[in-house]
Parts: C-alpha cells; sequence; structure tokens
C-alpha cells in the first residue's frame, strides 16, 4: 500500500516530510542532526529553511536527497513522501532514478557541484542521457536549449567550455541549468546564492522566480539570510539545533514572530533604515553543540523567557492555521 | 562622527597595486592586475570609514596596503607625517604599532599550536614591551575588554566557537593601543546572532578608546550600521563617497543605486523597485576602457565608453563625492 500524505498537509502538497530523524556515527557516539522535523512542500510556492549553522537544515536536504554522508550519516526515523513514495526506504537504484530527474538540486558552491575535467555540454548532456534520452545529438541540442533558457549568452561556444572558464554567476546559472533539465517537480537548492556577490544574487533570484512560475516548480530554499527568505519564500520554517522552532507563512514569520529565537533573529540583523552606531540587540550565548543539547527547549539557555517549565517539552502549538510554534510562553510574550 | 573639522589620521593619495601577471612559456610578466588603481582618501582620527564592493573590486587589497601586508606599486600613504609607502620595515616597525587589522576568518589568522595567552602576549614580544608579568597582566586585561573569561588565555584557539575567536582576533589588533584599526570582512564568516555581538563589541571598543576603523565588507547593511561614511569601490577605484546617511538615503553613482537595490530586505512588504544589473564585474588584468562601470550601466553613452570619470564633488551636496560624467536624477 503506497504511503499516504497526513490529513493536515495542505491539498496542492507536492512533498511532505513527515517526523524526520537523522543520526551521525561519530567517535563521539551517535548524533542527532536532525530530531523530528515536519513539513509540506507545495506546488509552484517557495519553502525557506532559515537556521544558524549546526541547525540541520543542510542536513534535512541532504535526508530528502538521500545524499547523506555514508557510512556515517542515516535517516533513522520518519518519512519523504513524493509522489506516493517514501524517499526514505526506496533503494539506491530507484533513489538515483528520481535525483536529477522529478528532484532537482542546487548546492552553493557551483565549483564544486561542476566536474572541473568535463565540459559544460558533456556535463549537461549526461543529465538528458541518464533520464530522457539515448540519442547524444539530441541531449547536446536540448542542453544548449537549457543554457538559452537561463540566460546564459551565446550559449553555443559556453557548451565547450569548462567551469573555469565561466564566472561564478555564470557556473551557478549552470547548475540550476542541470537542476531544471528534467522539468523536475521539486527543485532543493541549499544556499543557492551565498558564495555571490549581491549584485549577481539578484539575478540568479531573479532567474529561479521566473523559471518557478514558468514551470510550476516547488522550491525549498536553505539559507541564513533572512533577506533572501522573506524576499523569494511563500512559507518558512525556522530551525534551532536539529528542530523546528517556528513555521508558517512569510507574512507569519516576519510579521507574528512567536518564538522568542525568530524574534532574537529578526532583530540582531542590521537594517538599512535603522540609525547607525546604535548597539544591535543579540542572542546571547551560543548555539549548544549536539553531543551536550539541553533537555525540554533547546533554545532555553539562551531565552530571556526561560522558566523552569523550559526543562520539558515544548511540542509544537498552532497560534493560527498554518502557523506553529514550539514555545510554552508563545502567548505571553509582548506584543510587536 | 560627521564634523568635518575633525584631523585627518591617515591620507591615501592616488595609491596604486599593481600585481604582475605571469604568463606564457616564459612566465613573463606582459600585463598587470591593477587591484587598486589611483585611490585617495582621508580617514578622521575617530571616524569609522567602511569601504564596500563586490569581490575583485580591490576593497581587501587597499587595506592590506595600509598596513603594508602589500607595498603599494605607486602613490602616498601618510601617518603621523610620513609616508608609509616608501618606509623600510626597519622604519615602519614603530608605526605599525598604530596599525592594526582584523581579518575575516579569525581560524586561518590564529596560530593554532599556540595558546590565547601565546597569541596575545606576542605583540608585546615583538615590539619589546613590559616584562612578562606585565604582559600577563596585560593579556587579560585584553581579555576581559573583549568579553572572554580570564581563563581563555591556557586554552587553544580551537577549543572557541567562530564568535570567540574573532574576539581574539580583536582582542590581538587591540595590544599594542593602536589608532587605526583596518577591519576586514569582520562578520561575515559568522553567523547572525553572534554577528550582532561582535559590532556590538567594535562598537563598544571605539567609544570606549576613540579608535578609528576602516571597515571593509561587502554587506552594505552591516557597513552602514557601523560607519560614518562610506566608500564604495568598483574594479580599483572608488566610484562614491559620503556620509553613510546619504550613500544609503541619496546614492548618485549608478553602481550605488543598483548595490543598494540589489540587497534583499528582512521584510516580506514591498522592497523599492530592483535595479537588476547586467553581466558580470569585469577583470582588472583588462577593464573596460573609459568608466570601467560602462558594460553594466543603465545610463551609459559614449562618453562613458572612451573617458574616465574621476572623483568629483556632487553639487549642492558637501562632502559627498561621485565619479560619474551625469548628474543623474
Amino acid at each position: 500500500m503506497p504511503p499516504v500524505a497526513s490529513p493536515s498537509a495542505p491539498p496542492d502538497t507536492i512533498l511532505e516530510v513527515q517526523n524526520l530523524v537523522t543520526t551521525f556515527e561519530t567517535d563521539a557516539g551517535r548524533l542527532t542532526a536532525v530530531d523530528g522535523v515536519s513539513f509540506s512542500v507545495r506546488r509552484g510556492r517557495t519553502l525557506g529553511i532559515v537556521g544558524e549553522s549546526g541547525c540541520g537544515k543542510s542536513v534535512t536536504a541532504l535526508s530528502i536527497m538521500r545524499l547523506l554522508p555514508q557510512p556515517m550519516g542515516r535517516i533513522a526515523g520518519g518519512r519523504i513522501l513524493f509522489e506516493g513514495r517514501d524517499l526514505a526506504a526506496l533503494s539506491p537504484d530507484e533513489m538515483h532514478k528520481i535525483r536529477g530527474g522529478r528532484i532537482g538540486m542546487i548546492f552553493q558552491e557551483p565549483m564544486t557541484a561542476l566536474n572541473p575535467v568535463h565540459t559544460i555540454g558533456q556535463q549537461l548532456s549526461e543529465v538528458f542521457l541518464i533520464h530522457r534520452t539515448k540519442s547524444r545529438a539530441e541531449a547536446w541540442l536540448r542542453s544548449t536549449e537549457m543554457l538559452h533558457k537561463v540566460g546564459i549568452p551565446a550559449p553555443e561556444v559556453r557548451m565547450g567550455e569548462y567551469p573555469h572558464q565561466l564566472s561564478g554567476g555564470m557556473r551557478q546559472r549552470v547548475v540550476i541549468a542541470m537542476a531544471l533539465a528534467c522539468e523536475p517537480a521539486v527543485v532543493i537548492a541549499d544556499e543557492p546564492t551565498t558564495a555571490l556577490d549581491v549584485t549577481i544574487q539578484a539575478q540568479i533570484l531573479e532567474l529561479m522566480q521566473s523559471l518557478q512560475r514558468a514551470m510550476g516548480l516547488a522550491i525549498v530554499l536553505i539559507t541564513h539570510d533572512l533577506g533572501v527568505i522573506a524576499e523569494t519564500c511563500n512559507d518558512v520554517v525556522v530551525m534551532y539545533a536539529g528542530r523546528v522552532a517556528e513555521a508558517g507563512s512569510v507574512t507569519d514569520i516576519f510579521d507574528q514572530p512567536s518564538h522568542p529565537y525568530t524574534r532574537g533573529l529578526l532583530d540582531s540583523i542590521p537594517r538599512l533604515e535603522h540609525p547607525r552606531k546604535t548597539r544591535l540587540n543579540v542572542i546571547e550565548g551560543m548555539v549548544p553543540s549536539l553531543r551536550d543539547l539541553p533537555v525540554g527547549c533547546r533554545f532555553q539557555n539562551r531565552c530571556p523567557y526561560r522558566i523552569d517549565r523550559c526543562a520539558t517539552g515544548p511540542a509544537l502549538e498552532v497560534v493560527a492555521a498554518g502557523h506553529e510554534v514550539a514555545c510554552h510562553r508563545w502567548r505571553e510574550l509582548p506584543t510587536r | 562622527m560627521d564634523t568635518p573639522t575633525a584631523a585627518p589620521l591617515l591620507e591615501l593619495d592616488n595609491v596604486r597595486m599593481h600585481f604582475p601577471v605571469r604568463e606564457g612559456v616564459f612566465l613573463r610578466s606582459s600585463r598587470a592586475c591593477k587591484a587598486v588603481d589611483g585611490v585617495s582618501l582621508t580617514l578622521r582620527a575617530g571616524e569609522t570609514l567602511g569601504l564596500v564592493g563586490e569581490s575583485g573590486c580591490g576593497k581587501s587589497t587597499l587595506g592590506k596596503c595600509i598596513v603594508r601586508l602589500h607595498q603599494p606599486t605607486s602613490g602616498k600613504i601618510i601617518f603621523e607625517g610620513k609616508d608609509l609607502a616608501t618606509l623600510t620595515s626597519r622604519a615602519l616597525k614603530p608605526h605599525r604599532r598604530q596599525l592594526q587589522m582584523v581579518f575575516q576568518d579569525p581560524v586561518e589568522s590564529l596560530n593554532s599550536r599556540h595558546t590565547v595567552g601565546e597569541i596575545l602576549s606576542e605583540p608585546f614580544e615583538i615590539h619589546a614591551v613590559g616584562d612578562a608579568t606585565s604582559r600577563r597582566a596585560s593579556v587579560l586585561a585584553l581579555l576581559q575588554k573583549v568579553g572572554l573569561p580570564a581563563n581563555a588565555a591556557e586554552r587553544y584557539p580551537f577549543e572557541f566557537s567562530g564568535g570567540q575567536r574573532q574576539r581574539i582576533g580583536i582582542a590581538r589588533a587591540l595590544a599594542l593601543n593602536p589608532n587605526l584599526l583596518v577591519c576586514d570582512e569582520p562578520v561575515s564568516a559568522l553567523d547572525v546572532s553572534i554577528q550582532s555581538q561582535i559590532l556590538n563589541l567594535l562598537l563598544d571598543l571605539q567609544r570606549e578608546l576613540g579608535l578609528t576603523y576602516l571597515f571593509i565588507a561587502h554587506n552594505l547593511a552591516v557597513v552602514k550600521h557601523v560607519s560614518d561614511r562610506i566608500a564604495i569601490m568598483y574594479l580599483g577605484r572608488i566610484v562614491e563617497l559620503a556620509s553613510a546617511d546619504a550613500i544609503y538615503q541619496s546614492p548618485l553613482h549608478p553602481y550605488t543605486r543598483a548595490l543598494l537595490s540589489a540587497i534583499p530586505r528582512p521584510t516580506p512588504h514591498g522592497r523599492p523597485e530592483r535595479i537588476v544589473l547586467q553581466g558580470d564585474v569585469p577583470s582588472p588584468i583588462n577593464p573596460p576602457t573609459g568608466c570601467a562601470f560602462h558594460p553594466r550601466c543603465p545610463h551609459a553613452t559614449d562618453r562613458c565608453r572612451l573617458e574616465a570619470p574621476s572623483l568629483r564633488p556632487a553639487p549642492h551636496l558637501p562632502g559627498h563625492t561621485v565619479a560619474c560624467h551625469y548628474d543623474l536624477p
């Protein structure tokens, strides 16, 4: 029997992560990098996963793609439902067909995502040869079209060039072309613009949004940049130390942040419209190590609203339709 | 500090840093990478001058010229009445105490085999300041100044988080009571919640010690927050220089405008109309003729393709200079 989506998932859900637990075997024992994370990704929309280093956002992406470092990394629990199948339970061969086919991916550093000894044309054609066609000529033709689609000037010339001959922005366009080559339903983008300059970042974000509109793509965008989240995402998941702290629509998160961590993050970024040289709000302390997580709420040692009860739970509570928060005291936080 | 009367602490006059490009079979140097190509600037005592630009614009190279990690190809760097650009390393040494640098990556800039105490006492040893007892006391005072516990002195850099390591880097730069700190991307490797802690520390230290900062970064929101004035760099040259508020409220150069509009704003409600620049930053080895920005500029004319604009005062805006042929609306 095919796995079924949870009844609470929105109707146009295309990818649903249910209670994902991902662990790593290390010299110091088993570490749980992702601990019971759930979210749904909807057709034609962008879901942002935001959090600081070590919060588990990239491990979540790698779990969905089944690209966890082997043999240390392992999906230890939960399901990843996509087109009637549980990706967490697929064989490596079955997953190989989905990856790069129905699910595309874009990584932070295009130089490491591309093979330096093969031409752009060879690498892009390979995607078509694995998933779509047996004819090399056709694969080449469709690759050239794809480069054109992502806004690379003179695509015929670029097809014969090597990654090092391209600028960072052009390389990221190639990576996007590879991710979208087989018209995937979902694209997972892990910090796709972090390595780029801001004027180039603007070009790439604009490109991703226009391709999304044209193809009805669902995008999972992983980033630490709240500005990128605000400008490109419909839905947001805020992660902290392996768990979901808060999830909701982009307006829920930015207008009605209900977790002290979300509030702390939003308040600590310098903003252009703020008065200069004033002290910024800070979140005291630092993210706990996965080896030494506090019992109960993982944010408690940095939280200004901590009470004894924070040593247990907290589970996600519904703030409003589609807006959930894992904090015992969300109702008592000062209004903003 | 917006007072134009504040005394100049450091003056750059037409500083150039050209690196030879070795190529061909015999690795002959036929062309130059013009990383910094004629920069003139004044740093006033007690101010923070922000230096902003994208990768490859020469902002870090300029910072390294100031602390003489690079010897500039030409131009003057006037500090305490001396031209640092031409001093021998022996003659430079007393001035080095006044000019210190904070680096982007606190992992790579701290020696992993030395304890934090050893790292922080090294500046005193190099400059033969004090004896063992007074150095120990100075190290403890430095740790306290940057918000680290006294027992940090016995530990090694790897035992600290990124934000704490940056505190160690700042403590080292402060050891000899410098006047000027060149901060090269001091927070870009840090998470947002830690970034604000370090920015607050830098603001507090400036107030307490009267420091002057050259704050180099690519993130205009961060630079605007800490700076009094901001210089925008593009391909080795300064294209606009004004007070931080003027750069934000009334940017004049088309590149500054594009840069400001490209910053993703952390609000889901409306953003200013975005100017998306076409193309990439050209190479400083083979820069475009005329105005280096013309291939990407939406307002470029034939004049821009032929004639390089120099930095000129903007009409009716005191203290605001811009390198553009036109007064754009």
